[in-house]
């Protein structure tokens, strides 16, 4: 090419930015009504999954790795842990963050594979339903516990953690 | 490049797609198992006796190879998960997608050796 006018090169006054006002607003993605919520849960996947790595790798961590790992896990094992705020807090964010993470991935994978409306209506359905129970259920397990159980007697049973002598007496 | 066969329309990715494949798989297992791992612990509820029960069977033979194979998939998902991170806002993630799952592959390799050791030498002990 070897056009000496260099408007026909590139046009005097700039290109338009694409989508300047050319597109009717009907057709634009951005400014309909789940836009802003998909970003939103876009970037929830990134911040949950950063948290979750820290909040999974100390569970793993404290529960498997330190002192007898699988072997020590059992219902004075967990009193012990959730004798402590820190350790309730941390479980109940843990929770919460892996559940909605998870949940939402879900989401997406059955909005790319189920293709009729019903089916995927349905599947969503059970999924959020799921996902409700579960999370209810393990925060009142987390805040309902009862570490230092006792039998009608009122005398402590043989599997409470050490602590409870201690309180309980 | 050299490949002679056209039979199908298969998309056929290569680090990039596999990466995505085991992300999703590894995601969905997670989820499934957390379900399950609520209810499990739930049973502290219920008395002493039904959680140890239950727990008890996470520490029958098969079930360690099983918890081997879980903690693998989330150990995968947690660093292929940082590398979609650093693909998404680094500036050269792009560039480097590539050379980061090779990363992300590597540390899999040493975090899991260091967990099974571990983890079998545990179960061992306890048996
Ligand atoms: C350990 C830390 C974790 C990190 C760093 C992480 C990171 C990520 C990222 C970045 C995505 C992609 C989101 C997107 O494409 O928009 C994702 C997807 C997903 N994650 Fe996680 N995640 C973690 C833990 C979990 C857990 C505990 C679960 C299950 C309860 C889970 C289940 C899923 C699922 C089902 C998907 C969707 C996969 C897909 O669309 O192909 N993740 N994760």
């Amino acid at each position: 090419m070897t056009t000496k006018n260099p408007e026909a090169v590139l046009p005097a006054h700039g290109i338009e930015a694409p989508r300047s006002g050319r597109i009717d607003p009907k057709y634009l993605r951005s400014g309909s009504g789940s836009g802003s919520f998909e970003m939103a849960a876009w970037l929830f996947m990134r911040i949950s999954g950063l948290a979750l790595i820290v909040l999974i790798f100390v569970h793993l961590w404290t529960n498997l790795m330190m002192g007898d790992g699988i072997h020590q896990i059992d219902f004075g094992f967990v009193a012990g842990k959730w004798a402590n705020p820190v350790w309730q807090f941390w479980d109940l964010v843990m929770l919460w963050l892996a559940m909605l993470h998870g949940t939402n991935g879900m989401r997406t994978i059955i909005d790319d594979y189920a293709e009729k409306d019903r089916t995927r209506v349905a599947l969503k359905g059970i999924l959020f339903v799921a996902s409700a129970v579960i999370i209810t259920l393990g925060t009142l397990v987390i805040f309902t516990f009862e570490p230092c159980l006792m039998d009608s007697s009122g005398e402590l049973l043989d599997s409470v953690p050490a602590f409870c002598h201690d309180v309980v007496g | 490049m050299t490949q002679t066969k056209t039979g199908g329309t298969l998309y056929r990715g290569r680090e990039g797609m596999w990466s995505w494949v085991v992300h999703r798989i590894s995601g969905v297992g997670i989820f499934f198992f957390l379900l399950v791992h609520v209810l499990d612990t739930s049973l502290v509820r219920v008395s002493p006796e039904a959680y140890d029960a239950v727990i008890g069977a996470y520490k029958n033979p098969i079930m360690i190879v099983g918890e081997i194979g879980l903690v693998g998939g989330i150990v995968f998902h947690a660093f292929n998960g940082l590398r979609i991170i650093l693909v998404d806002f680094w500036k050269q993630g792009t560039r480097y997608h590539r050379q980061l799952l090779w990363g992300v592959v590597g540390l899999w390799v040493i975090t899991m050796a260091a967990f099974t050791v571990r983890h079998l030498m545990l179960f061992f002990q306890g048996a």
